[in-house]
């Protein structure tokens, strides 16, 4: 039933607990023991040698963003290879086949981002 | 109380939680952050209903990638605080109407929406229990096959993300100096260095060698 399969993630809880346990160790021993001098310039924006020119949230190159498009294009093509490889042994013959072509198809695509240049970096 | 039970009430409070905080945060990238324990605590629901497939794809493609996105976004927007603050009272009313609407059609989903008692039968592929197949082998064992079409249909519409993505945002810049790998393999070794017969004691009058 679905208890054995919630018995499998009890490892996974275990970890979930020590990260929270660890992360909340080490935010309360800096608020109890760290020493505190609070001082403005701590919190001032830093660069070398002069005050700084301006906020650090500014605008940046588009291609980041493009990468990370293409990243989840790839990822969502990984996620739907997942249950195809999981149930292989019972696959049919279509379900192989319509593999290879939606494989085929984004092969396609990466072919032409290839072409264009679109994951080089200039 | 059984484990299960209170691991349910744990991750539904959080989600609930991260959502109003996603809301009410100040800084949008703060926001992004609880919209990111948002997701944790969703996928540790589907884990909780037996959907094992859809936790971790919650996991991989809506934390691992469009968080990240959304990241970029809120960075890239180069968002004024003091003119949000500024435009929030104009934007105000519409807001309103709009969450307005949205409670109204809730309302009446909420108090219309019944099944039919023949539509569990109905369905082309019931759900099997969690006993008897794992969840991501069910899923294989009828997306591939039965929703071929559908199936296929994702992968053209991953490919025109992947082609409109490509259009609108890729620019060359003619400025920037490229490595060509295949003009640097085909270059010819002797037409590109000269041996030049030197006589002792001759100054180099050479080509290309201008003295000392």
């Amino acid at each position: 039933m679905i208890e054995d399969l919630l018995r499998e993630y009890l490892g996974v809880v275990v970890f979930l607990v020590l990260a929270i346990a660890l992360g909340l160790v080490f935010i309360l021993a800096a608020a109890v023991l760290a020493v505190r001098r609070p001082d403005p310039e701590k919190l001032s924006a830093y660069e070398c040698g002069f005050n700084a020119f301006d906020d650090a949230r500014m605008k940046f190159d588009i291609r980041f963003y493009l990468v990370s498009i293409l990243f989840i294009i790839f990822d969502l093509e990984v996620a739907f290879l997942f249950p195809w490889a999981a149930s292989f042994p019972t696959l049919s013959d279509v379900a192989f086949w319509s593999m290879m072509v939606f494989l085929a198809v984004l092969t396609i695509g990466f072919a032409y981002e290839w072409k264009k240049g679109a994951l080089e970096w200039e | 109380m059984t484990v299960t039970a209170f691991a349910f009430y744990v991750f539904a409070i959080s989600a609930i939680g991260a959502g109003i905080l996603v809301v009410f945060s100040r800084n949008p990238v703060h926001s992004v952050l609880w919209l990111i324990l948002a997701f944790i605590s969703a996928a540790g629901l589907f884990v909780l209903m037996g959907a094992e497939f859809v936790a971790m794809l919650l996991l991989i493609v809506y934390i691992g990638a469009v968080a990240v996105l959304f990241l970029f976004v809120v960075m890239m927007l180069d968002v004024d605080f003091a003119e949000l603050k500024a435009s929030m009272a104009e934007y105000l009313p519409l807001g309103l109407l709009i969450g307005v609407v949205l409670l109204i059609e809730l309302g009446l989903v909420f108090a219309h929406w019944n099944f039919a008692p023949e539509a569990a039968a109905l369905r082309a592929s019931p759900t099997p229990s969690p006993a008897e197949i794992a969840n991501t082998q069910a899923l294989g064992a009828v997306l591939y096959d039965q929703y071929v079409y559908l199936f296929e249909i994702a992968g053209l519409i991953l490919l025109v993300a992947m082609v409109g993505a490509i259009v609108l945002t890729l620019r060359h810049r003619p400025d920037v100096k490229r490595q060509d790998v295949v003009a640097q393999m085909h270059r010819d070794p002797k037409a590109a260095v000269t041996l030049i017969d030197m006589k002792p004691g001759q100054e180099g009058r050479a080509h290309g060698f201008r003295g000392k």
